[in-house]
């Protein structure tokens, strides 16, 4: 290969309410930053999420959730792509959620959760680390 | 990290799309398109296939609404039963080599639905248009079994700009050519339209629900008389005026896509097609290769020696090209 290919970053929206503007935010600054990133609008069930990261072959799932369900939500996306053989894709979160919760969806496999001030660029910047580090384990 | 990023051979891998495996489809596809270690064995595996569903572009500019249309035809084909692959292809952005990939928010309808099968692709490296690892991907989906234990998806559709004048033009790449347009894209249509009305199969005017449809469609068919060709056995191209949103016209644009499908089939021209379409992955190959291959031969001692006046850029190309130093 004379370049390395883009990573893919499939950003998704679970849950049930329909403001995606932080969504929006996440997929531009990451285009920017040079990665390939498939969006899949709002209201995304879990189960939509993983056939989606599935077809799409993506590296990395990101959630972004504004407050709510993700101590449920978070861990059934994991989870579903385990099942689908998919056990190594990176799975990251943003939202308001708080510190103890934090722990807890890290211990499910949640790789890192991002809180509201986080700067775009260091999502960018902990995603190229992260998946640069899983390429060569692999 | 364990599993599916280490190798599966591609042996595997075409058993298990030959079975209708869509994890295995999603992962044939990254490595095609990566061209990661092995893909050539991969391609090579996956070529004999070549042929075995109709593909169908969508082409037309940005927000014509080919995604939308793509989500109506989906439902229609799927109302019947149908299985359908869609490669959406966007553009790379030249400075930071990234994309977004945009064209799955409007299907996403059909995310649960294992009949349907949808990737986004970016043009990685190309400008417009699609890249030669195109011809590739499609050949996966063309082994892909479905439900009816049959080989390839009944449909495959791909969605790219597509100008008529791109290096891999969509028309070089599928069977039938359905040029999206709207009201209201005046200008930029008129550019457009040069190339389009040479590679359109079908033409569909998009979002009928608005005034001005009737002025497309009208401007399109007069463009399109300018050319009309005398033969009565020649195909002659629909227009059609369909809206995404409230489902107009989709039946009767279908009806024309399966129409020309049949046409091909008729006349013979689908041999000229395939052949065309096979022109086109072969010299699209050569001229990569080349360019790869040759550009690693250029060497410091070229520059030296153009540096020094000892040669020139014509002489050390030709030499170069012919593997001389
Ligand atoms: N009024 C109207 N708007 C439409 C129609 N089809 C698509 N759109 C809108 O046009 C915009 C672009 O649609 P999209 O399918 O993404 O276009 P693409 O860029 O060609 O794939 C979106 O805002 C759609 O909601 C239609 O039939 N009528
Ligand atoms: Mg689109």
């Amino acid at each position: 290969m004379d370049n390395k290919n883009a990573y893919r970053i499939l950003i998704a929206k679970p849950g049930l309410d329909g403001h995606d503007r932080g969504a929006k935010v996440i997929v531009r600054a990451l285009r920017d930053a040079g990665f390939e990133v498939i969006y899949t609008g709002i209201r995304q069930t879990a189960e939509m999420i993983a056939r989606t990261a599935l077809q799409e072959d993506v590296d990395a799932v990101g959630l972004s959730l504004l407050s709510g369900a993700h101590m449920t939500l978070f861990p059934r996306v994991v989870n579903l792509l385990k099942e689908n053989g998919l056990g190594d894709v990176l799975v990251f979160g943003g939202g308001i959620i708080p510190e103890e919760d934090m722990i807890e969806l890290k211990k499910q496999g949640v790789a890192e959760v991002f809180g509201p001030g986080t700067s775009t660029t260091d999502i960018a910047s902990y995603l190229t680390t992260a998946l640069d580090g899983a390429s060569k384990q692999a | 990290m364990a599993g599916r990023r280490s190798l599966i051979s591609a042996e595997e891998l075409v058993s298990r799309v030959c079975q209708g495996d869509q994890g295995a489809v999603s992962r044939a596809l990254t490595r095609v398109t990566d061209e990661s270690d092995g893909y050539e064995e991969i391609a090579r595996s996956f070529f004999p296939f070549h042929g075995n569903s109709p593909t169908i572009g969508l082409c037309g500019s940005p927000g014509s609404g080919k995604s939308s249309l793509v989500n109506t035809l989906v439902s229609l084909l799927r109302k019947r039963g149908e299985s359908v692959a869609i490669l959406a292809v966007d553009p790379t952005s030249a400075y930071t080599g990234g994309a977004f990939l945009g064209d799955r928010i409007r299907v996403q309808q059909h995310a649960l639905d294992e009949g349907v099968f949808f990737r986004s692709l970016a043009t990685r490296g190309m400008v417009g248009g699609l890249n030669e690892t195109i011809f590739s991907a499609i050949h996966v989906l063309e082994a892909y079994e479905t439900e009816k234990k049959k080989k390839g998806f009944d449909w495959i559709l791909i969605e790219t700009v597509g100008t008529g004048q791109d290096e891999v033009d969509i028309a070089d790449v599928v069977d039938t050519v359905v040029c999206v347009t709207a009201p209201y894209q005046g200008d930029e249509f008129q550019a457009m339209k040069a190339g389009t009305m040479e590679i359109a199969d079908v033409f569909a005017v998009n979002k009928a629900d608005l005034e001005e449809v009737d002025k497309a469609v009208a401007s399109i068919k007069d463009a399109l008389s300018l050319g009309l060709s005398h033969d009565e056995e020649a195909w002659s191209i629909p227009v059609h005026a369909v809206s995404a949103r409230t489902g107009q016209g989709i039946d009767v644009l279908l009806e024309s896509i399966e129409a020309h499908g049949k046409y091909l089939l008729d006349s013979g021209e689908i041999a000229v097609r395939r052949k065309r379409q096979l022109r086109k992955e072969l010299s699209s190959l050569v001229s990569r290769l080349i360019r790869r291959n040759a550009l690693e031969r250029v060497t410091d001692c070229h520059i030296k020696a153009l540096v020094e006046k000892k040669s020139d850029p014509l002489t050390l190309s030709r030499k170069i090209l012919k593997g001389v130093s």
